[in-house]
């Protein structure tokens, strides 16, 4: 096994479960306690990215810029990374902006069969000199093959390295590893795992990521994430301790921060409650859990029920409208067999 | 009145190409002359010389050699490939109808500015969300011109989106938004573009949120409709899936869009509204032309 190098998602990811919310002042502190901890990047900024503080998926408490402007402050040996999603934000309104601000790399994400659309953004970064991260989402929706062939786009492109992203926790252990030994096999750029933990298997499936030849884990502190959380950095590190793998990264400082910073902060512990399990299952985005449960409960039906026929449909990030439309159809349904 | 159809030469063979060109050829006014592109193998090109079309592989080159050839020109190529087509077609005089989100001419919406449009040399078609969001926020901000932000999340299937489009997304989110601002005059606008795989393919989904205080409904829904009859002139697929609605301090519009089928199925309506828009402007041009 490779030496990994770990992304830390956890200001970015984590700002789904507290609805955009995370305080300057949170920013700060963490960042400050995971410099030079030996975690290669902290992304930082809206849960959906640049420019995505809008009314359609939450707005932020604070702008990009006074998140990115924050971290910038605080980190000098690890890198100071955000995320982006074409389509959510531009390079003149957000992209260029946060780079003038400080950002060293950029994470450009997309559903995974969509990586063209990543082009502008892979090569603007790339010529401004700082480092572009391909991110295929939904990663289990595409065979292998297809997925290598987006892969090899971002990789054209000038794309450093490529994630795949479980963003629905729908990975099962044969899946992670066919599908990483297959784009380490045929790629030039490294390839990492971005876990979601929707069946319990976040850590297991980043470590059998790692085995399979990916040298980049995307995790987050106590697992906090949207849905049922995120693949456990500290768990992540401790278990390659135990197997013999020095990560390079001190654990007590990743314990810290998820104790002093982020636990004031978490509503309740990071943890799979039944909805997530289907939607897991399901193979659904994890975002869509509290958007799910309202529906249900305006419309009398079964959220489980739900996440299944959402899953039929193959729906994607972004698709939040068509939750109403399979509410509505199940209530009528519901009727129609009293 | 013995009317002779105004020549139409169309630069671009990929989805938004292949659709305008049927549209052409349905067209009173409009036929088309030179179907040019540079991929010889493109399925444009092929299916073009079946129906007896003129095709050529030398893209604007064609129009170069033969200058003669056509009076509008519409370009479906790309950004950064009309900002070379313009200056070139200018030189040849033609009137120049550009369907890539470029900026290099005077941006029309046929519903609030036609007449303007027909002045200029170069017209830009702004964007399908363009298209379909700017007349309603346009309609709002009459109403409400305290309004301070309106948002467009314009949802299209991934089918529909061809290279072109892709290669264009910044250009494309970035003046979808500029177009808000411009027509509307509000303060800020946001555009959120998604482009959805899923199978079977969805209808091109416009939501547009305003943040408003109390909004006075009755006059947006009617003005609302009324707006959307006149699009629903040219786009016979336009349709409003959600009239104005009020909730949690925001107002709310949802638009779809169904194409006529011309080319691609009739999800893509999100072609079908700008190639509706640009050969409405065309249609105008003729008209004018022989009043």
């Amino acid at each position: 096994m490779n030496k990994p190098i770990f992304f830390d998602s956890t200001l970015r990811d984590g700002s789904h479960v507290v609805r955009h919310q995370i305080s300057i002042e949170t920013i700060t502190e963490y960042c400050k306690m995971i410099d030079g901890s030996g975690v290669y990047a902290v992304i930082v900024g809206h849960g959906n990215g640049l420019g995505a503080s809008t009314l359609q998926v939450g707005r932020s408490l604070h702008s990009d810029l006074e998140m990115i402007s924050a971290a910038r402050a605080a980190l000098h040996e690890t890198k100071l990374g955000a995320f982006m999603l074409p389509g959510f934000g531009t390079i003149k309104d957000d992209l260029a902006p946060a780079l003038d601000a400080g950002v060293d790399l950029v994470c450009v994400g997309v559903h995974c069969t969509e990586a063209d659309v990543t082009q502008q953004y892979i090569e603007y970064v790339t010529g401004r000199g700082k480092e572009a991260i391909g991110v295929l989402m939904m990663y289990h929706r595409a065979p292998k093959e297809r997925l290598l062939e987006e892969a090899k786009k971002m990789q054209s492109y000038g794309a450093r390295a490529v994630i795949l992203m479980d963003s629905a926790g729908s990975s099962t252990v044969d899946m992670v590893r066919q599908t990483v030994e297959y784009l380490v096999r045929h790629l030039q750029i490294p390839v990492g795992f971005h876990a979601h933990n929707n069946l319990s298997m976040a850590v297991a499936n980043s470590f059998v990521a790692l085995e399979s030849g990916a040298t980049i884990i995307d995790g987050t502190t106590r697992g906090f994430g949207a849905g049922a959380g995120n693949c456990q950095l500290e768990a992540v590190v401790a278990l390659l301790q135990k197997n013999g793998i020095d990560a390079g990264v001190e654990l007590y400082k990743l314990l810290d921060a998820g104790e002093k910073v982020l636990k004031p902060i978490m509503t309740k512990p990071q943890g799979i409650d039944p909805v997530s399990i289907v939607s897991g299952l399901a193979g659904v985005f994890s975002g869509f859990a509290p958007h799910v449960k309202r529906a249900a409960e305006e419309f009398g039906v079964d959220p489980r029920d739900i996440f299944m026929e959402l899953g039929r449909r193959n729906v994607v990030a972004g698709q939040e409208d068509i939750i109403v439309d399979v509410a509505v159809e199940l209530a009528k349904r519901q009727t129609q067999n009293v | 009145m013995n009317r002779k159809k105004i020549q139409c030469g169309i630069i671009g063979t990929g989805n938004i190409g292949m659709d305008l060109l049927f549209k052409v050829r349905r067209s009173e006014l409009l036929a088309c002359s030179i179907f040019t592109g540079r991929d010889p193998e493109s399925k444009g090109i092929q299916k073009a010389k079946e129906i007896g079309i003129r095709t050529s592989v030398n893209s604007i080159q064609a129009i170069l050699d033969e200058p003669d050839i056509c009076e509008i020109v519409f370009d479906t190529t790309s950004a950064k490939a009309h900002a070379i087509h313009a200056p070139i077609l200018k030189k040849l005089g033609k009137f120049v109808i550009d369907l890539t989100p470029s900026r290099f001419g005077k941006m029309c919406v046929p519903v609030i500015d036609l007449e303007d449009g027909l002045h200029s040399e170069n017209i830009n078609m702004v964007t399908c969300g363009g298209q379909a969001i700017a007349p309603l926020a346009k309609a709002l901000m009459e109403i409400h011109p305290e309004i301070e932000y309106i948002e467009l999340v314009a949802a299209i299937s991934s089918k529909s989106a061809g290279s072109g489009t892709r290669a264009n997304i910044d250009e494309y989110t970035q003046t979808t938004k500029d177009a808000i601002e411009y027509y509307s005059g509000v303060p800020r606008a946001k555009a959120l573009i998604i482009l959805n795989p899923a199978e079977p393919p969805i209808r091109m989904h416009n939501t547009m949120y305003a943040e408003i205080t109390n909004p006075k409904l009755e006059e947006i829904i009617r003005k609302v409709a009324e707006v959307a009859a006149h699009i629903k002139k040219y786009v016979p697929g336009y349709t409003l899936a959600l009239e104005p609605t009020y909730e949690n301090g925001r107002l709310t519009i949802m638009v779809e869009v169904e194409g006529q089928g011309d080319y691609l199925p009739a999800y893509s309506g999100n072609l079908d509204i700008i190639t509706s828009a640009a050969v409405r402007v065309a249609e105008e041009y003729a008209r004018k032309k022989y009043e």
